[in-house]
């Protein structure tokens, strides 16, 4: 019996590259992604890049605005904003990604896992989701800042993770629910159940792969979130603690009281939170088009 | 003539339309006589061609076409998926996307060019001249409008009609398409309504401004078939009776049998051929349309060895061929046929786009038969355990209206019993709402049955121990319907196929795995390079091939297969059909076939169940069940089933089934097929059928046999 | 309808008593201790039994349970108890900062709603134009820039166009317009910016998903002209899920204000709940979350109302 197969268009192995096609397909996507990288960059080298040591005070160039010397103006302590800011973006990218990770992956496994297995379990995880998503994202935050106080672990405050990454499960778990509902009832898996596979295998193999679309996008977006909660607890003085460089702390405090008279020491702390949200959304809003039409059946 | 003026003549005119035959009179036979046409054409396309711009090129959508309609005309606009009949017509309204470019042509109304109207005018011959009606009845109507605000939307637009006039046309309207109560429902919403009567306030609304043509894009296709019966007599009855030109654009040919006067036949975009309904059906000019005529499976011809199907797949539409697009499928194809043919008028006064139309008319060309296969009777292993039996099946889904309200049972299967003999095949067949996909369900233990009993090869399923229930889940595998969802998209093909065999260790290494997949893929008329590709870059025929491969991998002896082939293109239907009997019969496998179509049950079954709101109405060999019917319902079922061939859809008057279908949770008491029953009498409303045998090997449900 | 109503409003309570258990217990597992920090947070020498009678007082020598079901007695009679730091009843401390806060949060809701459903609409329409970049830029910046910052630019904006400040007494506006407005409408467009991005993505999608739709073709093959096809048959349709989205975010705003009454200064909700939380006020805490949750599930109620209200498909089953 003949079969034609059907007629694919060649292209390079080049462009296969879902790399590079992202690139060229989503153009703001790939401005954004640069963004990021020199983000990324920044917080890696900090120590080769930044003129000035961001903690130690210098009382005698306290407040003065941006020159030659400070290309950014310095804080009340003196220190140079440049700098902080520098050091800022490693503060940042740690927290805003290891939350975002830890808590949509925690996420994606309790809302895929409860549209698996429906019924009774499912209903009581839904409970807890509705319970925690009555809250608002920082009050749930602020709570769980409460309750843990700081655990700082090789520099790190651990617990700010865990008040970032906690208020974001409930949220990922509630939409890669409905993702995993859609997919359950798809004819696939119904072939896989019929197939006698375990149910291990049908929610990793079959459910848990078709679901990274929404995971990867939510990710982007939740990082973008985490960044803009740290922030929001830094200046709260929930967050980092002095002296880190921290955005958010840079805005607080002491800034404060001075910002009328020096307003670059919140000015471009504040850009630099802007335009790292605004990447990671761009980012986020270039994945979902990009993996859209590719992978509609 | 001014708004107003149209208005008066209008009620002027009413009362002739109320006159006009209401649905319920005795339909009066097939297209019956042509209506006295004039000559005048009312629509005339020249040469149109459409094309869609995407980031990469233009893709050609239809090319060249050119169609006549007449007055009161009925034109059928025939082909497959891809045939760029429906894109004609949205080119014909210009409603196309965004994306949609029309470079080349003339539609030519009356007496203007629709493409050289500005919108304005456009929008003014747009539901006021030329109406439309689309496929999907569940999705066309706006869903928080009530259904009289979209009804008098075009009347107060075109005709400047005034609220309550229109509003009492309105009621008309509905009246005349077989809505009862209308003054009640013109306040309803488009939710409180069932598909077929959705799809007469589509008609109605399509009417209001009494239009010369009235377009149909795949009216019926989402409906079940008694109520596609239904909707389609209306319609001829209205063109009939008012004077309006219809374009009925569909896939099946029976359809085009029973209503239409011409037929213009599409593949890839282009005409292959166009004529009067006689001459295109008896005297087919076209190896397209010989193929097409000869691969659907007909109810009035004995079953034939295998379905005479056209090979190869539809053609891409980014890619197209110069020349003949058909030419790849075809089997009198010559090197000539690289270049592109024109539209010559044929001996049957008909147009044809093949070159070798000559020869075909001489009859030296004839379409070749399959080949010949084993009789049957060989596959009947007597003494046996039947492969399945299904006794008293039952299934009750509970279903709360609201948070505090009781909860109701929908009883989608109530008191279904049968059998399939191993190696032989039951087709299940009924309309939406009937339980045949939930009988598929419970026997594939995706749910779990209410009561009753399912026996697997002589084990009841509820006394088999977990070890045997895993065992038996190798032996009963499913064949799903919509080739799309029914393959993991993040797996390769090899992958599917190749998972079954790692699972239950049928392959012990990569290499063996390998190789049986390669078998698999040969096994279904597969090339093996499509081992590597995704399921996206398939096509719909090719993935339901690589969900049979799935499904046989590990060696089964039952197969499920849920309207396997009803998602698919006809020329595709009988290629897999085939294929599956090819299977069945190489294998030993024994299968349930539940599909909605009668014909392409009656093919492929040996024995045939018919459903109806959940338990069985009628079980019988499949010829004596389509030759000799007992129960009214099957009787209805095959009246409506329209057959491709113009000549005895003529001499046939078919009666028409009433009334909707009720809503399973509340089905009717004592039988539950009376409230639409012709025959139906004051006991039938008290007493339950039994499945009683009527004749040997025989048995309906109802006590009027 | 009636009894839908009843119906979710004795949904509620579970889900309240819910709250109740998980607040309380969280809590009480915190570290630190009220007391030590009100009487020796200043580093006043204060002798142990001091400390111990006030604890006393405020029953925090009982066992949990007990503790706990003091409180559920109190919940039950609609008493939330005293605040533990001021000893004041937990009301009477919300009640004076309400206003504040609610206010901002309904002038916010409908800064919102004013910039983002024309711009949203607009946006769809002119789908893939400049004008469609510009308003969707404008939507992501919304989400990236933090409110409270923006807030202090505002300020910074103010002083050197006005050269002064927002005054900082809250005066109500029942008794002086000119001043409350002056005073609120600051934060409101700091916090309303952000909620306009939100909305303006939301409805800018959802009415493109409606324009999609088959009985929009419909329409458009019935000659209707487009204004009207956008008007009558898109909008309804659109605005439903938006509908949704204002009411929940109307909600968080009450408790999200948090950031954006400190940069203003302002006296509100969110600013009593911080400060709550870093004395361990456990009183004030529970209370505030209790409202908060019983003033959200109502929010929730009233938009399933709308919602029944303008979906037909809702309200005949």
């Amino acid at each position: 019996m003949s079969d034609t197969t059907v007629r694919t268009r060649k292209t390079s192995s080049w462009v296969q590259n879902p790399l590079v096609d992202f690139c060229l397909k989503q153009p703001t996507g790939a401005v954004a992604l640069l963004a990021l990288l020199v983000m990324l960059f920044a917080g890696v080298f900090a120590e080769h890049i930044a003129p000035y040591n961001p903690i130690t005070n210098d009382l005698a160039a306290m407040l003065e605005p941006p020159s030659a010397k400070h290309i950014l103006g310095t804080d009340p302590f003196g220190r140079d904003i440049f700098s902080r800011i520098i050091y800022g973006a490693r503060t940042a990218l740690i927290i805003g990604l290891s939350s975002a990770f830890v808590g949509c992956t925690v996420g994606a496994i309790i809302g895929a896992a409860s549209a698996y297995f429906g019924g009774k379990v499912d209903n009581a995880i839904q409970r807890c989701i509705d319970l925690m998503l009555s809250f608002p994202l920082i009050v749930l935050a602020l709570v769980v800042v409460a309750v843990l106080g700081r655990a700082v672990v090789f520099g790190i405050d651990i617990n700010l993770i865990l008040a970032i990454a906690i208020p974001i499960v409930p949220q990922v778990a509630r939409v890669i629910r409905s993702s995993a509902l859609v997919i359950r009832n798809l004819p696939y898996v119904d072939a896989a159940r019929i197939a006698g596979y375990s149910n291990t295998r049908i929610v990793l193999r079959h459910m848990m792969p078709n679901l990274m679309a929404p995971y990867l996008i939510m990710l982007t977006a939740y990082i973008a979130q985490a960044i803009l909660l740290e922030a929001v607890l830094s200046f709260l003085g929930l967050g980092i603690a002095e002296p880190t460089p921290a955005w958010g702390l840079m805005l607080s405090g002491s800034a404060a009281d001075f910002f009328d008279e020096a307003p670059w020491i919140v000015i471009f702390p504040g850009i630099a939170i802007s335009l790292a949200v605004f990447a990671f959304n761009l980012l986020g809003d270039a994945l979902r088009d990009w993996l859209d039409p590719k992978f509609k059946t | 003539m001014t708004k107003r003026r149209q208005a008066t003549e209008f009620a002027g005119g009413r009362d002739a339309l109320a006159s006009a035959t209401p649905y319920g009179a005795a339909p009066t036979g097939a297209a019956g006589p042509a209506p006295a046409l004039s000559t005048d054409l009312l629509l005339n396309v020249e040469d149109l061609h459409v094309s869609f711009a995407t980031d990469i090129v233009n893709v050609p959508a239809v090319q060249g076409l050119s169609l006549q309609v007449r007055p009161g005309e009925i034109v059928a606009l025939v082909g497959e998926s891809g045939s760029g009949k429906s894109v004609s017509a949205h080119a014909i309204m210009r409603l196309l996307p965004r994306t949609g470019r029309i470079p080349k042509g003339r539609i030519q109304f009356e007496d203007r060019d629709l493409l050289a109207l500005p919108e304005e005018q456009m929008r003014d011959v747009r539901g006021r001249e030329i109406a439309m009606i689309f496929q999907e009845p569940m999705t066309s109507l706006n869903p928080v409008l009530p259904i009289g605000l979209q009804i008098i939307e075009p009347l107060q637009f075109h005709l400047g009609m005034s609220t309550r006039d229109a509003n009492l046309r309105a009621v008309e309207l509905l009246r005349m398409v077989g809505i009862s109560d209308p003054e009640q429902r013109l306040r309803q919403y488009p939710h409180q309504f069932s598909g077929g009567m959705r799809q007469r306030v589509m008609i109605a609304i399509g009417l209001a401004c009494n239009p010369k043509l009235i377009i149909a894009d795949e009216p019926t296709t989402a409906l079940d078939v008694t109520i596609q019966a239904q909707i389609l007599e209306l319609m001829k009855a209205l063109s009939r009776d008012l004077g309006i030109a219809l374009i009925v654009i569909t896939h099946n040919l029976g359809i085009v049998a029973r209503y239409a006067h011409r037929v213009v036949v599409m593949y890839s975009g282009r005409v292959v051929e166009q004529g009067e309904a006689d001459a295109v059906f008896h005297r087919p000019r076209h190896p397209y349309t010989m193929g097409l005529l000869r691969s659907v499976p007909r109810l009035d011809r004995p079953r034939s060895g295998q379905l005479e199907t056209i090979e190869g797949l539809p053609p891409s539409a980014t890619d197209p061929l110069p020349g003949c697009r058909f030419a790849p499928r075809c089997p009198f194809r010559l090197p000539v046929c690289d270049t592109p043919p024109p539209l010559a008028p044929t001996d049957a006064g008909s147009l044809s786009a093949c070159i070798r139309a000559a020869d075909i008319a001489a009859g030296k060309l004839a379409w070749r038969k399959p080949a010949a296969v084993a009789a049957e009777a060989a596959l009947r292993q007597d003494a046996a355990e039947p492969a399945l039996r299904v006794r008293n099946l039952t299934k009750h889904f509970p279903v709360k209206t609201g948070l505090l309200a009781r909860t109701h049972q929908v009883r989608a299967v109530e008191d279904v019993s049968f059998t399939v003999e191993r190696g032989e095949t039951l087709g299940l067949v009924g309309e939406s709402g009937c339980g045949k996909s939930t009988v598929g369900r419970l026997i594939l233990r995706l749910d779990a049955p209410t009561a009753g009993s399912i026996a697997f090869e002589g084990r009841d399923f509820a006394q088999m121990s977990r070890v045997e229930l895993k065992a038996m889940r190798r032996k009963v595998q499913a064949v799903f319907q919509d080739p799309y969802s029914s393959l993991n998209p993040r797996m390769t093909i090899g992958q599917i196929i190749a998972e079954p065999l790692q699972v239950y260790g049928l392959a012990p290494n990569i290499a063996a795995a390998r190789e049986r997949v390669v078998s698999l893929l040969n096994e279904v008329g597969l090339r093996p390079e499509l081992a590597d590709r995704y399921p996206h870059q398939l096509s719909g025929g090719q993935r339901q091939r690589v969900g049979i491969a799935r499904a046989i991998a590990i060696e089964p002896q039952f197969i499920v297969c849920d309207e396997a082939v009803s998602a698919l293109d006809v020329s595709i239907q009988g290629q897999i059909v085939n294929l599956l009997e090819a299977l069945q019969r190489k294998r030993g496998l024994a299968y349930l076939f539940i599909a909605h179509d009668l014909a392409v049950v009656r093919h492929i079954s040996s024995r045939i169940v018919v459903m109806y709101l959940g338990r069985v109405m009628e079980t019988a060999d499949r010829d004596e069940l389509c030759e000799r019917p007992l129960h009214p319902y099957t009787k209805l079922l095959l009246e409506a089933a329209p057959i491709p061939d113009p000549s005895v859809e003529k001499a046939r008057a078919p009666q028409l089934i009433h009334g909707e279908l009720p809503s399973p949770l509340a089905p009717p008491s004592g039988c539950v097929f009376h409230t639409r029953c012709p025959i139906a009498t004051s006991e039938c409303r008290v007493e339950i059928p039994v499945l009683r045998e009527i004749r040997p090997g025989h048995s309906a449900a109802c006590i009027k046999v | 309808m009636l009894r839908y109503v009843a119906n979710r409003l004795l949904l509620a309570i579970p889900t309240l008593i819910g709250v109740a258990i998980m607040t309380f217990f969280i809590l009480r597992v915190v570290p630190g201790d009220i007391v030590e920090a009100k009487l020796r947070g200043d580093g006043a020498q204060v002798t142990t039994d001091v400390i111990e009678r006030e604890r006393a007082r405020l029953g925090l020598d009982k066992p949990r349970s007990e503790q706990f079901l003091d409180w559920m007695k109190g919940l039950a009679r609609l008493d939330l108890g005293n605040s533990m730091w001021t000893g004041r009843p937990v009301i009477e401390e919300v009640a004076a900062r309400f206003e504040i806060t609610f206010q901002i949060a309904l002038m916010a809701t409908l800064i919102g709603c004013f910039i983002a459903i024309p711009l949203g609409v607009m946006a769809a329409l002119y789908r893939g134009t400049f004008v469609d970049t510009l308003i969707r830029l404008f939507a992501v910046a919304g989400l990236a820039v933090p409110s409270f910052w923006l807030g202090m630019l505002i300020v910074l904006a103010l002083l050197w166009s006005v050269g002064s400040l927002p005054p900082l007494t809250f005066t109500p506006i029942y008794k002086d317009p000119a001043a409350n407005l002056w005073q609120l409408i600051w934060p409101a467009l700091a916090v309303g910016y952000r909620f306009a991005a939100v909305l303006t993505r939301i409805v800018r999608s959802s009415l493109l998903e409606v324009l999609g739709e088959d009985y929009i073709r419909t329409a458009r093959a019935k000659g209707v002209i487009e204004s009207v096809i956008v008007r009558r048959h898109a909008l309804r349709n659109a605005l439903l899920p938006a509908v949704t989205v204002i009411g929940l975010e109307f909600a968080f705003l009450l408790g999200g204000l948090v950031v954006t009454e400190q940069v203003f200064s302002l006296n509100g909700l969110g600013r009593l709940f911080v400060q709550s939380v870093a004395r361990h006020d456990f009183t004030l805490i529970q209370g505030m979350v209790m409202l908060f949750a019983a003033f959200y599930i109502a929010i929730n109620l009233v938009i399933d109302l709308i919602y029944a209200a303008l979906d037909p498909r809702v309200r005949y089953q």
